[in-house]
């Protein structure tokens, strides 16, 4: 048996509203706001990167993890499209700061927003083999819109992290999935600072296809109905999205809920389904079945059923909420104080 | 130990001297000095500069100024103790003489800081803070001083109006002195008005960046009397360190190699601090006054803002502190500040302080007090009319 | 910044490693070779608590170029709850809302960057203990 021993998301206090940005382009906020269901979104202070947000959300997974030496730990898998380094990995920095090195197997992940959910399918799969005791799987991104594109209303800050092992699980992973094809939706190539997307390509042919194909695939695997599950946890690019695709699928709003926390914190990315595990492990009760099922553009997505056990209640108020992160001591920013931190704003050398 | 007297000061105009060169401004000062004490060779120089390194690119500061100083194969060295390099310099030349190894000794201080950005400056400054752990975080000097400000805010009820009292009357004093930076009056209002740098500090709080010199000659009191000079003995000298990061004091309320300096200069001279007549302070920061003359004790622990608010530190007060315009107005070439404090000194003891700063009362002993970084190291000297 | 710099500071920075003198008990951050209160020479290897409380602190304003991205930005003087004390930056916060006193939690950040090209150098800041 092999699952989560420990989890923990973090997520920068700094916040922008969709009107702030619409302003700013002569866009129309109300429609936007409808059209993604998103009110805000996370912003990194100039201080917060891949990096540090890891480095937080995996001190949270040790809290809860309990009696987990970082010695133990025997790969750190960190997914994320904005690695701070083009050339370098950041798991050696998160692992050095959690005091988990030398004896410790490490990668950086990239896939869209599903290398968080890779690290996690990993560092299972290590942990099942038997090659290491432990398994620190994060997925964290600092994530770019181009200014004024539709991406700049999403694209936001945030991480999560799971210690994964053999014993004194808080959630077992009873079945793992992965359907993938190649499907140019969404990319950045080498020296651009902001990625482009195929627009309405990224929607059916992209992620409803995958993530259809992922849930549908790894319920029949697992020989579960959308009904067998407490909760839901989907990809979420956007607030439309997670719940259009569980509608498809035939899930009800209240399965998708608790992990949906798009419309309030954005897209974060390959953090983005890890996030809304997080916050859903954190009301889940022991016997709960979880499905979780992530979407990387280019294309492809991960699933992941889980089965939580007694022991969360235990953990679950070892760390911070990921609600309390969420929802309370936010600062507003305004778009020049975000252009600020986000460097867009043109400086010498 | 001889007895040690100093026979020569020398200062030149301080500022922003884009047309002066550091070796220039240098030797004007030094030659001042030697003109003023009328000897006709020396037998050592002792510079002290912070960073000729970082400022100007240069090292090796002995052999080059003592050749642009026309003293060939003249036994010179440099000293560093950050802003307290000018002290230091000073407290090396005395020894030197005390201890009869040299009978003509100058003391000299020297910074051309305005050949780098204020980024660079900033940079070369903040090399007297710890680097790993303060500067690495952001820490600036003002910075610095500003933590112990608000330290001392917090726990004293020392006040902005106090604050401003101290650069009030330092501009004031210097409004007289023809060497200084900024010989201009400044109001409470414009200081408690001006750009805050770092809370609660504002720009009137700091002491400018300024090129300058200043340089001394040190004898023995009967080589002093053969020239036919006015006998002004160097009766006490203390030199004490500290920890350079602030954290690791104590109490950043008080500036603890300022006592334990000031106590070996009083222990040195045989004098107690109601001896002292006026004293030159290192006012790098306004709170940096404040909590000097406490330190000193001039003023109890946490008195220091009030004494200075009531005009006690004035002209007419009941310990004048910077007479000359302190580093405030006259400005701050770090090396050559506390030479420039010895100079001012002995004009007081003198009766020679320019455009009515003389204090009324003749003084008969005066102090230097001179300081390195946040405070990690002081120099304290007690001068007296022999 | 040349890396080997860096690199060698890890250990307090990352993890916040202190030396405690194994004879008089104090806590030394950084480590030291040699106790400045007993003058003993042996250390055992503690981590730093990552709670304290704010003993003063300034809101700098006219900032190094490396740090100008961040400014206004505070520093401050920490008390952990082990008694030591430590300077750092208090991120995520009002600046103009800090007070003497206040509780600090001990956070992961980025502290400077070396241009556009150098490496990155992570180390700890405090920031407001709100939960």
């Amino acid at each position: 048996m092999v699952g989560i021993v420990g989890y923990g998301a973090h997520i920068p206090r700094h916040r922008i509203k969709v009107e702030e940005i619409a302003k700013v382009w002569g866009a129309d906020a109300p429609s936007y706001k409808k059209g993604l269901l998103l009110t805000q979104k996370s912003v990194p202070p100039p201080d917060t990167d891949t990096i540090t947000l890891s480095v937080e959300a995996a001190k949270n997974a040790l809290r809860r993890a309990g009696n987990v030496a970082p010695a133990d730990i025997g790969a750190i898998y960190i997914g994320s499209e904005s690695h701070p380094y083009a050339v370098k990995p950041s798991g050696t920095v998160v692992a050095e700061a959690l005091g988990a090195t030398p004896e410790i197997h490490c990668a950086d992940f990239e896939f869209a927003c599903k290398a968080g959910s890779e690290a996690m399918f990993v560092c299972l799969g290590l942990v099942k083999s038997g090659y290491i005791k432990y398994g620190l799987a994060i997925g964290a991104d600092t994530s770019q819109g181009a200014p004024g594109d539709a991406l700049e209303y999403s694209a936001s800050a945030g991480a999560a992290a799971f210690i994964m092992g053999s014993e004194n699980l808080i959630a077992e992973a009873v079945e793992t999935y992965s359907f993938m094809t190649d499907t140019p939706d969404f990319w950045r190539r080498e020296y651009q600072f902001y990625p482009q997307h195929g627009g309405r390509f990224t929607g059916e042919p992209a992620y409803f296809k995958h993530v259809t194909g992922c849930a549908n695939g790894i319920m029949k695997k697992v020989g579960m109905k959308p009904a067998d599950f407490n909760y839901v946890i989907f990809h979420q690019p956007n607030g439309k999205f997670p719940l259009r695709v569980g509608q498809m699928l035939g899930f009800k709003k209240e399965q998708i809920e608790p992990g949906w926390l798009t419309p309030r914190l954005g897209n974060t990315y390959s953090g983005s389904s890890p996030i809304g595990l997080t916050s859903t492990l954190d009301i889940a009760k022991p016997g709960d079945m979880i499905l979780m099922v992530s979407y990387g553009s280019g294309a492809g997505s991960d699933g992941f059923v889980w089965k939580v056990t007694d022991r969360i209640n235990d953990v679950r108020d070892k760390a911070v909420r990921t609600t309390k992160l969420l929802d309370e001591n936010q600062f507003y920013v305004d778009y020049g104080t975000y252009a600020k931190f986000r460097h867009k704003i043109r400086k010498n050398d | 130990m001889r007895d040690v007297a100093v026979v020569g000061i020398g200062i030149n105009k301080w500022g922003e001297l884009w047309e002066k060169s550091f070796r220039d401004i240098y030797v004007e000062a030094a030659l001042a000095a030697i003109n003023d004490a009328g000897v006709d060779h020396l037998d050592s120089m002792i510079i002290g500069c912070m960073s000729g390194g970082l400022f100007v690119g240069q090292e090796h500061l002995g052999s080059l100024m003592a050749d642009y100083l026309g003293q060939k194969h003249l036994a010179a060295s440099r000293v560093e103790s950050a802003c307290a390099s000018g002290g230091l310099a000073f407290r090396h030349a005395f020894i030197e003489v005390a201890s009869g190894i040299s009978d003509i000794v100058m003391a000299a201080g020297i910074e051309k800081m305005t050949d780098v950005s204020g980024d660079g400056a900033t940079y070369a400054l903040a090399t007297a803070a710890d680097q790993e752990y303060e500067v690495f975080h952001g820490a600036t000097f003002p910075g610095l001083y500003a933590l112990m400000a608000t330290a001392h805010m917090h726990k004293y009820g020392t006040t902005r109006d106090m604050l401003s009292a101290v650069a009030v009357k330092n501009h004031f004093n210097g409004s007289m002195n023809p060497f200084a930076q900024y010989p201009f009056k400044v109001t409470k209002e414009e200081v408690n008005d001006s750009v805050m740098v770092a809370s609660p500090l504002r720009i009137l709080d700091c002491s400018p960046i300024t090129d300058g010199a200043a340089a001394v000659i040190l004898t023995t009191v009967d080589i002093a009397r053969k020239l036919g000079k006015p006998i002004i003995k160097v009766i006490g000298s203390g030199h004490a360190t500290d920890s350079i990061a602030l954290h690791q004091r104590p109490d950043i309320t008080t500036l603890k190699a300022t006592t334990v300096a000031a106590e070996k200069a009083f222990k040195m001279a045989n004098k107690k601090i109601a001896d002292i007549n006026f004293a030159e302070v290192h006012d790098c920061f306004t709170i940096a006054e404040i909590i000097v003359t406490e330190s000193l004790g001039f003023f109890p622990a946490g008195k220091g803002g009030e004494a200075a608010l009531k005009g006690e530190t004035g002209l007419e007060g009941k310990f004048p502190i910077n007479t000359s315009g302190g580093l405030k107005s006259k400005g701050h070439p770090v090396g050559a500040t506390g030479v420039a404090q010895i100079v001012e000194v002995v004009k007081q003891l003198r009766g020679t302080a320019e455009n009515g700063r003389q204090l009324k009362k003749q003084p008969k002993v005066g102090m230097a007090q001179n300081m390195g970084g946040s405070g990690g190291s002081t120099l304290v000297h007690i001068l007296e009319v022999a | 910044m040349f890396p080997a710099r860096e690199h060698r500071e890890y250990p307090h920075r990352y993890r916040l490693e202190a030396g405690k003198c194994k004879k008089c008990g104090k806590i030394f951050f950084p480590h030291r070779l040699i106790c400045s209160e007993c003058g003993h020479r042996e250390f055992e290897k503690v981590l730093l608590p990552d709670t304290g409380k704010l003993l003063t602190f300034s809101v700098i304003r006219v900032a190094p170029s490396q740090f100008v991205d961040q400014a206004p930005y505070a520093i401050g003087i920490a008390e952990l709850t082990n008694g030591v004390r430590l300077m750092a930056q208090v991120a995520d916060c009002d600046v103009d809302s800090l007070k003497v006193g206040m509780d600090v939690r001990i956070e992961f950040r980025r502290i400077q960057t070396d241009g556009h090209a150098g490496v990155l150098s992570y180390g700890y800041k405090f920031v407001p203990k709100w939960y």
